[in-house]
């Protein structure tokens, strides 16, 4: 159905890439949540990967980072297979990777310095007078130099998820992870971590996934998109093409529509009958 | 940084209190002393049965504690009970040949502990050496199948 | 008929997994022995498992102690038995009481808090930013955690068994007027200090190693919404009474069972 995209997407994707996924099966218990997916993520862009609720786009980043283990198919990270390599090899990989949490995940015993210096105080060597250095770059970078004592419990959420971000970025990552970086954020600091994400990429040059369900913030910054749901890849594509896609269910997406073929309503008896029914009758 | 100080001076004070408390435990309570362990004097002695004496048990010298019972043991050759007890050194060369080592109850329900009285020979026991004249303990079956069979024969 | 065994079948295999799972956390955290630079951590948890219980515990003992006290000493005059109050008392609280009554407590004020912390860090996703990041949480939140409640119970134990003696003190002696003398020099006769104490302390030692074990897993496995963190909390505090109690019996036997 979408393979005239893939002619002319596929030049645009395989310049280089980063994360290579191919045919990835993933189920808990009895949910099948990924059915073959195949997505190419390239170096130095921006990424998004999108769907509705309960399509698994957080078990997807759990799975590039090796969390989980899929049933079938792969995921190679720079031509390296994340889930054959040995636990030491994993965790040598992860200091490649940033990954920012949807509750922004900062250490809840921890200031917002030492939640920023912790990355760098586990991997790295380094002297404390650079430790610091980093830190308040990286804070600065993010507008929460003068936050650095507070306790995380004293943030805002909006806060709290731009110090992950620069905890995310302190060892200068190849590639970061969003989970859902604009749930539950209002207006302004909404704006404020679109306008991060697409600096900090650029400032860095990284490559960027982004889960996302918030459809005008993420199509404003993202170069390519994959739109995930039923467990496969429905469309993809750059912003502009999938605006003007015809599929049904990629518009519904795109456009936010209420009701098409992802119905309104859960599966129910005919409403009328139910209403009408007498009580020996219901469930 | 004062935070984590006080919290050391904290984490250090239980656990030495756990310490002390320790150590009043074993030297208040349960009564061990500190002191070297001091040179102990050995007797033995064979009963023809011990009742329910055991490896810890006193031995007294009228009514005083004088040492402990250190081994509980059968003797394969005689076929009864070997008891070898660690008394005060004071007392080696001042315990008669001839005493005699009884198994005495303290009260009617009490614990099991060793008496020696002292007898009139000049000759006095050696480290090591066996008391000859024992007493065995009370068993209450015996005693009772004694009374009846006294009182069916008269 | 069948759906009642195929249950029964379900619940031990579920069962049989969770104490796998509870068996492999064990294994993979108790390696993470507090060393040099993970000092710190393992400092603040003996202070907010062990210095912060301290006072319920104590407080504790004081009452049981002086209970015993008056129990034993009505229980005892009938015999015209006060003398033995010393000894009932200590003998009661070394080999019993202390154990299992400050495992309870602890079960009950640290245990429960175990498991809502580490529940709330799964929550908020803090223990997979760490595994993120590249640091195995099970060393640097679980391990620290395990052992100071490992270390803690015998201290709290000792504080329990001291206190309540001298409850016991307090109440025989200076109330109730059995002689000074008597009371301790009868416990001094009676205590043990290898059969009575050192086993006292060594089921402390199980009991601490057992109730923190629960309190982390449950919180290490729990579901991360708010109604699975309570439930956590619920099953800790249950289970870790219920082991507390078992255990007791078991060692118990296996310690006194010869005696007598």
């Amino acid at each position: 159905m979408f393979d005239n995209y893939r002619d002319v997407d596929e030049r645009y994707v395989t310049d280089t890439t980063l994360v290579d996924v191919e045919g990835l099966h993933f189920s808990r218990g009895e949910n099948d949540i990924f059915r073959g997916v195949d997505l190419r993520i390239p170096k130095g862009k921006i990424t998004a990967v999108m769907g509705p609720s309960g399509t698994g786009k957080t078990t997807l980043l759990k799975l590039i980072g090796g969390q989980l283990v899929p049933d079938a198919g792969r995921v190679c990270i720079d031509g390296e297979d994340v889930h054959g390599l040995s636990r030491r090899a994993l965790f040598r990989m992860r200091r490649r990777m940033g990954m920012l949490f949807q509750s922004g995940a900062l250490f809840s015993d921890l200031s917002v310095f030492e939640n920023v210096a912790f990355p760098l105080r586990v991997h790295t060597d380094l002297p404390e007078a650079m430790v610091r250095d980093i830190v308040l770059m990286k804070l600065q970078a993010v507008g929460l130099r003068g936050a650095r004592n507070l306790s995380p419990a004293e943030l805002s959420g909006g806060m709290a998820r731009r110090v992950a971000l620069a905890r995310a970025v302190a060892l200068d990552p190849e590639l970061v992870l969003y989970d859902e970086p604009f749930v539950g954020q209002d207006p302004i600091s909404m704006g404020v971590l679109v306008q991060l994400i697409k600096t900090v990429n650029q400032a860095l040059g990284l490559t960027a996934v982004i889960v996302s369900h918030d459809i005008k913030e993420t199509l404003s910054i993202a170069d390519y998109v994959y739109i995930i749901a039923d467990g496969q890849v429905m469309a993809h594509g750059t912003p502009q093409t999938l605006d003007v896609n015809r599929d049904a269910r990629v518009k519904q997406f795109v456009h936010g529509e209420p009701d098409g073929p992802v119905p309104f309503h859960y599966p129910a008896p005919d409403f009328y009958r139910d209403i009408l029914a007498t009580k020996g009758e219901r469930p | 940084m004062k935070r984590s100080k006080m919290m050391e001076f904290g984490v250090g004070l239980f656990v030495l209190a756990g310490i002390l408390g320790m150590v009043f435990l074993g030297l208040r309570v349960s009564g061990i002393s500190l002191g070297v362990p001091q040179d102990t004097f050995t007797l033995q002695a064979n009963f023809a049965n011990i009742g329910g004496l055991k490896s810890g048990s006193r031995v007294a010298m009228a009514g005083v504690t004088i040492g402990r019972v250190s081994d509980v043991a059968l003797d394969t050759e005689w076929l009864d009970a070997r008891v070898t007890m660690e008394l005060d050194e004071d007392l080696e060369g001042k315990i008669s040949r001839d005493s005699t080592a009884s198994i005495l109850t303290s009260g009617l329900l009490g614990e099991q502990y060793v008496g020696l009285s002292v007898g009139g020979d000049p000759e006095m026991l050696e480290e090591g050496d066996t008391i000859r004249d024992t007493q065995q303990a009370l068993v209450l079956e015996q005693l009772i199948q004694q009374f009846v069979s006294n009182m069916t024969s008269d | 008929m069948i759906r009642p065994i195929a249950s029964l079948g379900r619940g031990t295999l579920e069962a049989l997994s969770a104490l796998g799972r509870a068996s492999m956390f064990l294994a993979q955290s108790a390696v993470g022995i507090p060393s040099r630079e993970g000092w710190h951590l393992w400092l603040r948890q003996m202070h907010f498992i062990g210095v912060m219980s301290l006072a319920i515990v104590l407080v504790s003992g004081l009452f049981i102690g002086m209970v015993l006290g008056l129990q034993g000493y009505t229980i005892l005059v009938g015999f015209g038995a006060e003398d033995a109050l010393g000894q009932m008392v200590a003998l009661s609280l070394l080999r019993e009481l202390a154990p299992v009554v400050a495992a309870l407590l602890f079960a009950g004020r640290a245990g429960s808090a175990l498991t809502a912390e580490i529940g709330l860090m799964k929550a908020t996703e803090q223990l997979t930013s760490m595994e993120m990041i590249g640091i195995d949480p099970l060393r640097r939140i679980v391990a620290p955690r395990l052992w100071a409640g490992f270390i803690s119970m015998p201290l709290l134990t000792v504080g329990f068994s001291v206190v309540g003696i001298w409850g016991g003190y307090l109440v025989g002696v200076q109330w109730l007027g059995v002689f000074d003398g008597s009371y301790w020099s009868n416990m001094q006769s009676s205590v043990a200090f290898v059969d009575d104490i050192l086993n006292g302390m060594l089921k402390s030692v199980v009991f601490g190693l057992v109730v923190t074990w629960i309190a982390v897993f449950q919180g290490y496995d729990l579901i991360p919404t708010s109604e699975g963190i309570s439930r956590a909390t619920t099953r800790t505090v249950v289970y870790s009474s219920l082991a507390v109690l078992g255990l007791d019996f078991v060692l118990t036997a296996l310690m006194f069972g010869e005696l007598g």
